[in-house]
């Protein structure tokens, strides 16, 4: 991959991706690599993006599941838009 | 990686067998009204070590056990060629330089009561005097690579310990373990989240369940006993959330990445319990803490530690090497004097997981060697006993 992808996907059914470059602003296109199979696509972030946090693949509603590594990262708290933020400000474990 | 098989380390072979990668040593205090006593003979006598700790009086039951267990296990570890034990009187600390002297290696020890610091000190610098020469006098041998007892606990882990330093050591886990190696991975309380892909990674179904209660007993006496709200302070903590991770789960499932993809555990071990079925993969009982596990770990037998992490750990050890692994670009390009393997190339996609495990192996390699890590040239020798309830 001669371009360096600035979002990396664990798994083709996860919802979020990581930011994986520093100083990443609002209206990047970002490259973006599903690591699983290495595909790539690519996606317009909304937000100026810390380098390891996530951002949404998908629009989301309130009440839907984060799924990460293709699993169960917990519950959407604040509905989402594709490209948005995604954190403890509107994300949370299902558990507590 | 071609030829694992025959790969070869020069390591320390002990009495009993085992291989170590250092040559410590140790002026080791059975509690810590000794420490003072320990630290003044590792001021006497150069090429010795003493390793102050905060307890070991008036502990009782399962937590006493757990002191002894550790306090014991670190005397015995295959990197410490010979100990001087300091206790304030002569029960605990005989059974404490009993316990050591199982493994064949020189111990001595000495209590402090009727005789005072002077007259201890005395004494003890003699003994540690005439270890340090017959410690200096051991050759390394060439070892084979699995006769390596290899930890692994993450620390300030955020995102990217999860997409590369993390998947990194389980790659050198899937690679290492076929070849014999013994492996311990461990941070009971931060398995909550993926307990579930955990338990499937026993053996067979009866470690499974075993490794289930283990947990669960933590989760009600420990967790549930003790929360107040909920663990969002503690688990993730700030520092995992400035990393960009949400929740428990998302931190789990990071974390387990570090048994990689094939390899299941054998075995579950109490904290600082010495594996006992062979080799292969144990699941230690253990805190999530740094310094408090990679201790745990130390004192049940590892020789080496591989260390991910994300936001920048500094952890070490006193007798063994901490190997720390970070994909994070940032602390690389902040912290990198922590820093021991750089594997951010899997971020950029410049490098594989299967390459970033090579690299790490030819790492493990190195500082069996001999290549002091980064924790042991920056002087970091955390030594931290794990306390399960107060003190009598």
């Amino acid at each position: 991959m001669s371009e360096i992808p600035q979002l990396l996907v664990h798994e083709k059914a996860d919802n979020v991706g990581v930011v994986v470059v520093e100083g990443l602003t609002a209206g990047t296109d970002m490259l973006c690599c599903i690591t699983h199979d290495n595909s790539t696509f690519r996606l317009t972030s909304n937000a100026d993006v810390p380098i390891g946090h996530k951002v949404a693949l998908t629009d989301l509603k309130a009440g839907d599941t984060a799924t990460k590594y293709g699993e169960d990262i917990g519950k959407i708290i604040a509905d989402i838009k594709k490209g948005d933020h995604v954190h403890t400000h509107n994300c949370k474990t299902k558990r507590w | 990686m071609s030829n694992l098989s025959n790969m070869t380390i020069h390591g320390y072979r002990r009495e009993n067998g085992r291989v170590g990668v250092r040559n410590h040593v140790l002026i080791l205090p059975v509690d810590d009204i000794s420490n003072a006593a320990c630290e003044a003979v590792a001021n006497n006598v150069k090429g010795t070590m003493a390793i102050p700790h905060a307890y070991g009086r008036l502990q009782f039951g399962e937590d006493l056990d757990v002191h002894f267990r550790t306090i014991i296990g670190t005397g015995a570890n295959a990197n410490v060629a010979a100990v001087v034990v300091i206790g304030i009187e002569p029960g605990w600390t005989k059974r404490i330089a009993d316990g050591i002297r199982l493994t064949g290696k020189p111990v001595a020890e000495f209590s402090i009561e009727q005789k005072g610091d002077f007259e201890t000190i005395r004494a003890a610098s003699w003994a540690a005097k005439e270890f340090v020469h017959h410690a200096t006098e051991m050759q390394r041998e060439e070892c084979s690579i699995n006769e390596l007892w290899v930890s692994t606990k993450c620390g300030e882990s955020d995102t990217t310990t999860g997409l590369g330093s993390c998947p990194t050591v389980g790659n050198m886990y899937d690679k290492l373990l076929p070849e014999g190696i013994t492996g311990f991975f461990g941070e009971t309380s931060e398995i909550t989240g993926a307990e579930h892909i955990c338990q499937k990674r026993a053996i067979n179904e009866e470690v499974g369940k075993r490794w289930h209660a283990m947990w669960k007993a933590y989760q009600d006496d420990v967790i549930f006993a003790h929360q107040t709200d909920d663990l969002s302070d503690s688990q993730p903590t700030k520092g995992n959330i400035e990393g960009g991770l949400t929740t428990i789960e998302e931190k789990a499932l990071g974390n387990l990445e570090k048994i990689g993809r094939t390899s299941q555990f054998i075995d579950i071990l109490e904290p600082a319990e010495a594996p006992n079925s062979g080799a292969g993969l144990y699941f230690m009982d253990s805190s999530s803490a740094a310094a408090e596990c990679v201790t745990l770990m130390a004192a049940g037998g590892a020789v080496i530690h591989t260390f991910p992490t994300g936001q920048g750990n500094v952890v070490g050890n006193p007798i063994v090497p901490v190997i720390k692994i970070t994909a994070n670009p940032r602390t690389v390009r902040t912290m990198s004097e922590h820093v021991d393997l750089d594997v951010s190339g899997i971020l950029r996609r410049e490098q594989t997981i299967d390459e970033a495990g090579d690299a790490l192996i030819e790492m493990i390699r190195r500082t069996a060697n001999g290549r002091n890590t980064a924790a042991e040239a920056l002087g970091h020798r955390e030594f931290s006993m794990t306390k399960l309830y107060r003190s009598a």
